[in-house]
């Protein structure tokens, strides 16, 4: 046996020998299903494409700068719904940034690694409550909150700042653009502390120490060292969770208000891309109108894709080089 | 001390508890939402919730019986679709991708993953359920599949990749061959994690109610077969939260706390499947 | 004996849907004015499984246009433009009639607010901007109406609903023609933007949460919850409470002309009685049924609807077709292939 494996010469195989040996035979299977996903993805970009046609042809670049929104007369503009989904994102990183960094601050530097871990294990778990759970209980404990003690204290002290004011005027629903923001920033608190943690955590010791032994308090040390050394990191989890934030359609659709206008007034309500798209598109008869609403999806994608992918690069730079770099 | 190290310190001291009041709230408001959940869902979730079905519009009473059933109907066949092309995928992508098409692969896996929800059911819509004239589970269990594919193929390659090469020329110094490799050796070692990102995955798909608005539609009855409308938790508790009537608010509470509890149990189970460490097979 | 028990709770699903697939089943979308009425009628009607779902009467013309459903449901009768785009022509069955009524929940207020045509309008119109307004006060005398802003509460969807309610503006106020640009239609671009509430269930729970709102709702919506609503000055100039028999007086005279395609609107109807914001809604039904067994179950659901069916009417606040209108109805039944 062994001597004619030696002796015997090398010959390439035959396509019925690589079949049964199974191998070519995996890799096709595989690779079919790679190009399956491929083949996915490209339908659903280029059936959105085509059925946002109409209105692409229609009104051009104007669509992202036009408010007027009006199904009966076929005008559509896509600026009070940009302006929506933007204006609860950014509320939402506000409130979520601060208290979301802060409390990665305290998991990485603070607290021992087993409270850490199982403090990150149950905020990972807010990450895992689907929306509509999120819209159920904002409708009934956070609407009521905000409209009768939240936005009327608001109203009374900031409202009545010069500049701001303005933010913070105007009827009170309970509902709006401010109540949306802040259930979006529940949304996003696992995003923002999970990530931020793994960035602050993979900052090499030798910097805090050195930090230390310079004479800086911990505070010192880790605010002005360790936070700036994982800040692409820090900026990566922000960008994830207005990724996040962005796409969101249920928990947004109950307690925005679903107004298809801009207004200044954080208590006013508003109408997102996702909600709009939700509440709209099963009675959008008609060429012009299904399209319009599938070209905002469009939209809303093309914000998610650059969104990510800024996050994805901030977060692959921090955590597998281990260095901040500019 | 100096006046300066003194307030130096008060800084320090402030800033570090300040993070730690950071810390409290962001980690409360998981134990806000389950309180809120349990209390109020506490109150409703009965046997009747789990066997009957719902009543019309202003009359009392009333469960989700069909609605649980159809949420099981259409995640099983989202896991049935969806599992198997992703993992295929994720195992071309692991051990037989090539670089520039490796790369198309997995850019488009992204891409497909940040989707959102409720494009994924427009999408849904136009090429399921108007050319089948009908709202279907089907249709529904093809959406939430389109977002099981991508997370699944992204974790399967990624447990994949962190077998350890030596176990992989050993197998193949023995003589197998490579799928026999990945098959009996490879797939096997990463198992642990690859069960754990289907898990998690389901569990994130039990949740959506955008995709399926367009797609499984809704039920009264019991659904009675793939290509018939079905109700499903996530709707019902979007229908009923919306409505004024009392009753059927606190159905949705119970909802609530069920979805929410099979969502945070899955979670549960799989991370600490993955605490257990990676299995390596021995001898 | 784990898997024989095993087996046998799998066996509980599958003998459901067995029993269950013996019967057809008809999926239908639409309104959701009548959809207390209508999934009683599905849970009654043992010929099929009816599965309606509410989804807005605009979202049922469209699911019916593209022929996702089997037949849908609208307040608003389809307009030429939106019937010249089906590809199978659809039959307009009258169902019932109901009243849209103005809910509002003003806090103090428990009576009934009078509303005469000008009141709502300049509501809606955001003329009349607070709940103390001179113009609302002297038609309420001895009500203390607080100083506060007032809320409109609206539909977001497209809504047959909404078409009632504009309709019935458009024909008392001149203005509200001219702001709405002629035309009422299932959505509208509202001249005062205040909240939107899904369906009728959306609205009328907005208005029973949020403080000084008014709304427009389907009357049983607003009985069952117990919500105030207002009467309305009809045409004779008479206050006019929504009821079974304000509204079966608002269908008397369209009864009698009724056109062959059912087609008509009835607010704003001559009669003492009255009550002038009432309104048919219709089952569009497609003229061709492919299926044979989904067209005998149909056919069967609609002859029984209009004569068994009509009697859960006044139940649910609704009013029952006046016999002639439903005997011309149970006529059009045999035009569906």
């Amino acid at each position: 046996m062994a001597t004619s494996v030696i002796a015997a010469p090398r010959r390439s195989r035959t396509l019925l020998e690589r079949l049964r040996g199974g191998d070519t035979v995996a890799h096709a299977i595989c690779w079919f299903f790679a190009v399956v996903v491929m083949a996915i993805t490209a339908a659903l970009l280029i059936g959105l494409w085509i059925k946002a046609g109409p209105t692409r042809n229609a009104f051009g670049f104007g669509f992202l700068a036009s408010s007027l929104w009006n199904p009966v007369t076929d005008q559509y503009g896509a600026l009070p719904f940009v302006y929506g989904t933007l204006v609860t994102s950014v509320v939402a990183l506000l409130i979520s940034v601060p208290l979301g960094v802060g409390a990665a601050i305290y998991l990485s530097e603070l607290a021992t690694a087993k409270l850490s871990d199982s403090l990150t294990f149950l905020v990972e778990l807010l990450a895992a409550v689907p929306s509509v759970i999120y819209g159920l209980l904002a409708i009934f404990t956070l609407v009521p909150l905000m409209r009768n003690y939240v936005e009327p204290a608001l109203k009374k002290t900031l409202g009545t700042v010069p500049v701001i004011g303005d933010l913070f005027s105007g009827p009170i629903f309970g509902f709006g653009y401010l109540t949306a923001g802040i259930i979006l920033a529940v949304m996003t608190f696992p995003f923002i502390i999970s990530v931020s943690r793994e960035a602050l955590l993979s900052v090499p010791r030798e910097q805090r120490e050195a930090a230390l032994a310079l004479g800086a308090t911990k505070w010192e040390s880790t605010w002005q060292v360790v936070v700036p050394f994982a800040r692409l990191g820090i900026f990566g989890s922000i960008f994830l969770g207005l990724a996040r934030a962005l796409g969101e359609t249920m928990a947004v659709t109950m307690v925005i208000g679903n107004d298809p206008a801009i207004h200044t007034s954080l208590f006013a309500n508003g109408y997102t891309i996702a909600a709009v798209v939700a509440n709209q598109f099963s009675e959008a008869t008609g060429e012009m109108y299904a399209s319009a609403l599938v070209e905002l999806s469009l939209v809303l994608f093309v914000l998610t894709i650059v969104i990510n992918a800024a996050a994805q690069l901030m977060i692959v730079l921090t955590t597998r080089k281990g260095s901040a770099r500019a | 001390m100096t006046s300066r190290n003194q307030r130096r310190r008060i800084v320090n001291n402030v800033m570090l508890t300040l993070t730690g009041v950071c810390a409290f709230l962001t980690v409360s408001t998981l134990f806000l939402i389950l309180g809120y959940l349990v209390y109020n869902g506490g109150k409703s979730v009965d046997l009747n919730f789990f066997t009957q079905l719902p009543r019309s519009p202003g009359e009392l009473g009333g469960g989700m019986a069909n609605a649980i059933v159809g949420s099981a109907e259409v995640i099983v066949l989202a896991s049935l679709i969806g599992l198997p092309i992703g993992f295929l995928a994720g195992v071309y992508l692991s051990e037989f991708g090539g670089k520039t098409f490796g790369f198309m692969v997995r850019y488009t896996a992204d891409l497909l993953n940040g989707v959102p929800s409720i494009v994924i059911g427009v999408f849904v819509w136009t090429i399921v359920v108007v050319p089948m004239h009908g709202f279907s589970a089907l249709a529904g269990g093809i959406a939430l599949s389109l977002m099981l594919i991508p997370i699944s193929a992204r974790s399967t390659e990624q447990f994949l990749q962190e077998v350890p090469r030596a176990l992989r020329e050993g197998s193949l110094a023995l003589g197998a061959s490579k799928w026999r490799t990945i098959a009996s050796v490879i797939v096997p070692a990463a198992s642990k994690g690859i069960l754990t990102g289907m898990i998690l995955g389901v569990a994130r798909i039990s949740g959506e109610t955008a995709p399926l608005l367009f797609t499984a539609l809704n039920n009264q009855f019991w659904s009675t077969g793939l290509t018939q409308p079905t109700a499903t938790l996530p709707v019902m508790i979007y229908t009923r939260a919306v409505a004024p009537y009392d009753d059927w608010h606190r159905q949705a509470w119970a909802a609530g706390l069920v979805l929410l509890t099979l969502v945070l149990v899955a979670n549960i189970l799989a991370r600490t499947i993955m605490a257990r460490g990676i299995s390596v097979p021995r001898g | 004996m784990r898997r024989s028990s095993f087996a046998g709770l799998a066996a509980i699903p599958v003998v459901l849907i067995g029993t269950a697939a013996a019967q057809v089943s008809i999926n239908a979308a639409g309104a959701t004015f009548p959809e207390t009425i209508y999934q009683k009628w599905g849970k009654e009607f043992t010929g099929a499984r009816l599965n309606y779902q509410a989804i807005g009467s605009g979202a049922g013309i469209n699911q019916l246009t593209n022929g996702t459903v089997d037949f849908g449901a609208s307040d608003m009768p389809m307009k030429d433009e939106q019937i010249a785009k089906l590809k199978v022509k659809a039959l307009h069955f009258p169902t019932v009639l109901g009243a849209v009524v103005p809910v509002y929940n003003i806090p103090g207020v428990a009576t009934d607010l009078k509303f005469t045509p000008e009141t709502l309008a300049g509501i809606y119109l955001g003329e009349i901007k607070k709940w103390n307004d001179p113009k609302l006060a002297a038609d309420n005398k001895g009500v203390k109406l607080p100083n506060e802003d007032i809320v409109t509460v609206h539909r977001a969807e497209a809504s047959g609903t909404t078409f009632v309610w504009c309709d019935y503006l458009a024909k008392v106020s001149s203005t509200w023609k001219a702001k709405i640009g002629g035309a009422c239609a299932t959505a509208l671009s509202w001249p005062v933007s205040g909240l939107a509430g899904q369906g009728n269930p959306g609205v009328a729970g907005m208005v029973k949460q949020t403080p000084n709102t008014i709304g427009y709702v389907e009357l049983v919506f607003a009985s069952q919850e117990h919500l105030t609503f207002g009467v309305v000055k009809n045409k004779s100039s008479k206050f006019v409470k929504a009821s079974v028999a304000s509204v079966t007086a608002a269908a008397a005279g369209a009864a009698k002309e009724i056109p062959a395609d059912f087609r008509v609107s009835i607010t704003d109807a001559p009669g003492a009685d009255a009550y002038p914001i009432s309104s048919f809604t219709y089952l569009l039904v497609p003229v061709k049924i492919e299926d044979a067994a989904k067209k005998k179950a149909i056919k069967d659901f609609l002859a029984w609807m209009l004569t068994t069916g009509q009697k859960d009417a006044p139940g649910l606040d609704f009013a029952p077709l006046p016999k002639s209108v439903a005997e011309k109805a149970q006529k059009q039944i045999a035009l569906i292939q």
